[in-house]
């Protein structure tokens, strides 16, 4: 229903843009309007620029009463995604496809050099932990704040078992993604009657303990000095060195190529790609079967699911299972990446940032998450050359995205399944 | 079929039933009216064990279910209609029937499509409508035709009537009763548009705060003086 919003009356909006007015000075007063500065005595006076104040202030009273209401109106349209989103998502196979193609492409394109593969691999793992919880919270509706816990436990996992046991990568993927699961049904189980602001409250507890865990358990995960030297990844037991040792043959000897630092960059980026691929077909796959419509069931309406016979347990364990399995496997190739991980790594902004990337991505989209990895990745990185204004800018830039997208880039939800297919059934 | 013997629901400490029993046999309508809070609805939710019956039993098909999960209870074949509709507004119309096919498995999926479409053939011409785009009536059919779709022995139906047009409304009371008649599937219906249900049941129970206080067939309510002035005049 577009039902158009009237804009708020004038009085109001001079009432709004003052109370944003005196808002705006009890924050300026003390950050712009004083300064402290050493005194001719040598000592620290107060130096007061109230012209600064009044300028912000008048600022942002103008500023809010000219936009304000128009903001407000746009942000009370709840809308089901404008003909933008409703074009992206009816054509989002070719999207997908065209999107696809340039990531296998990417390394072999004229522009690409070491930084934009660099990049493009921590966009990709983005994407993937994306898609991972949007299972969890796209497709279920169970808002996760702490699915960082997860990341950590599958880097953890595999750090641990490479340098204990001596085990290769690919022999440790399965297990860090079946370690964070068995972490997800932990965390799935206290939290199963909670919903909304609790259950947000609670992984996000569960993401600190996890956190805490692991810095103080110095015996196990070496604490806050992390674990380093961890096997850098070889491909498939051809390893990426250039003097390789007694018996083995390197990457560039067996290809018959020159020796590359490149040669491993790309293939982490390969690597990274694979596993991202394999959880969207992954979750596209499961959104058409039963369990993945009673997810997003369960997202519309958990009573009525109850009255339909569905277990709402048992539901709501396995989205945490398999979100959490993708963070582990995307904590995994993180580990391997870096070659050093600490806790420094798993911290709430993480959470917050792998977050925003499946809600300004419109949740369940799986493009969006793509289209939402690659601006939030990328917009500091562009920003780099405004340094101190870089998270600034980047804050500005995800305001007005929900500004212009309140529902996310792509809020329009295509059926998973239609009747037609089945081949004239009807 | 159904037997539900004194059964006592409590929120808190308020006791929404006092000791309620009722039962329904194979293949009837079975109807309770009532004044708002007189604990309708939380009878039929206490029947699919949501809340859960403080004391009191209830059986089916000579099986107790007062304990069991809820899903299981849906299971066993009792599949509610919920107050107020509930159907998933961002999935399709053919999604949300789909949904109701769970306990089944899918199974007889094509075949239940049909009898639904047969019954309510508006929903087959809004198959891929969300949910949530269809008036109050086409929600009310899409919620009877999900729940129709796990082959319920039987079917608890709570206000179908609520908020819908009148000419829907009779609508949907001619599909109960053909949805009764057809396939003797049993219904236990709530409902405060009482003549309405009243002439479609077979018998009926009046509720007030939380306790049956007259029992009949349906004719016998309808023409009770008491039964009359209380629920129907004024009504109707």
């Amino acid at each position: 229903m577009n039902t158009a919003i009237r804009a708020p009356a004038l009085a109001d909006r001079v009432k709004d843009a003052a109370l944003a007015a005196f808002v705006a000075f009890a924050l300026l007063a003390p950050i712009l309007g004083m300064e402290t500065v050493v005194g001719p005595d040598g000592r620290l006076t107060l130096a007061f620029h109230f012209d600064l104040v009044a300028l912000g202030v008048a600022i942002v009273f103008i500023g809010r009463l000219l936009f304000g209401g128009l903001v407000a109106g746009r942000l009370a349209v709840r809308r089901e995604g404008g003909p933008i989103s409703r074009f992206l998502s009816r054509y989002s196979t070719v999207l997908g496809a065209a999107g696809l193609a340039f990531a296998v492409a990417l390394p072999f394109l004229p522009f690409s050099s070491r930084y934009v593969i660099d990049v493009a691999t921590t966009v990709v793992i983005y994407v993937m932990l994306g898609w991972g919880l949007n299972i969890v919270v796209g497709l279920a509706g169970l808002l996760d704040l702490g699915y960082v816990a997860f990341y950590a436990v599958g880097a953890y996992s595999y750090a641990l078992f490479a340098q204990w046991f001596g085990l290769g990568f690919w022999t440790c993927l399965p297990i860090a993604g079946l370690l964070a699961a068995i972490a997800g049904i932990l965390l799935g189980f206290p939290v199963l009657r909670l919903r909304g602001d609790y259950l947000a409250i609670v992984t996000l507890g569960f993401g600190e303990i996890i956190r805490l865990v692991l810095i103080n358990w110095h015996e196990v995960t070496g604490g806050p000095n992390g674990i380093a030297d961890i096997p850098r990844p070889s491909f498939f037991g051809f390893p990426f060195t250039r003097n390789p040792g007694e018996g083995e043959i390197a990457f560039h000897q067996l290809f018959g190529l020159e020796f590359s630092t490149m040669h491993r960059v790309i293939f982490l980026y390969y690597l990274a790609l694979g596993l991202a691929l394999i959880t969207n077909l992954f979750v596209l796959r499961i959104r058409k079967l039963p369990i993945g419509r009673a997810w997003e069931a369960l997202r519309e309406d958990e009573i009525a699911c109850k009255a339909l016979g569905i277990n709402p347990t048992n539901t709501k364990l396995t989205a945490f299972a398999l979100g959490a399995m993708f963070g582990g496997f995307a904590g995994s190739f993180f580990a391997t990446r870096q070659g050093f991980i600490s806790p420094e790594s798993f911290t709430f902004i993480e959470s917050a940032i792998i977050l925003a990337i499946v809600v300004l991505g419109g949740m369940g989209s799986q493009i969006g998450v793509v289209l939402a990895a690659a601006v939030i990745v990328l917009l500091p990185e562009i920003a780099r050359e405004l340094e101190t204004y870089r998270m600034l800018f980047f804050g500005a830039a995800m305001v007005l995205i929900m500004i212009w997208r309140p529902r996310g880039l792509l809020a329009h939800r295509e059926p998973t399944i239609r009747l037609a297919r089945r081949g004239g059934a009807a | 079929m159904l037997e539900v013997e004194n059964v006592v629901t409590r929120y808190g400490v308020i006791e929404a039933l006092k000791g309620v029993s009722i039962r329904v046999e194979r293949g009837e309508i079975v109807a309770i009216i009532g004044a708002n809070g007189a604990g309708k609805s939380t009878l039929l939710m206490t029947i699919c064990g949501q809340p859960r019956a403080a004391s009191g039993r209830i059986r089916f098909e000579g099986r107790e279910i007062t304990d069991l999960p809820t899903y299981d209870i849906v299971r066993l074949g009792i599949v509610q209609a919920p107050e107020g509709r509930r159907i998933f507004p961002r999935m399709t119309v053919y999604e949300n029937l789909l949904m109701g096919a769970v306990p089944t498995g899918g199974r007889y999926l094509e075949e239940d499509l049909e009898r639904v479409f047969a019954l309510f053939p508006r929903l087959k011409e809004r198959l891929h409508q969300r949910g949530g785009t269809l008036s109050g009536g086409e929600q009310q059919m899409l919620c009877i035709g999900r729940a129709l779709m796990a082959r319920p022995k039987l079917l608890l139906l709570d206000e179908p009537s609520l908020g819908i047009a009148p000419i829907l409304v009779r609508q949907i009371f001619e599909a109960i009763v053909a949805i009764n008649r057809e396939r003797g599937l049993s219904i236990l219906l709530v409902e405060q548009n009482a003549y309405q249900a009243l002439k479609i049941a077979h018998r009926g129970y009046v509720l007030a705060s939380g306790r049956v206080v007259r029992e009949g067939t349906g004719r016998q309510l309808l023409a009770d003086p008491e039964v009359r002035a209380a629920y129907l005049e004024g009504g109707q």
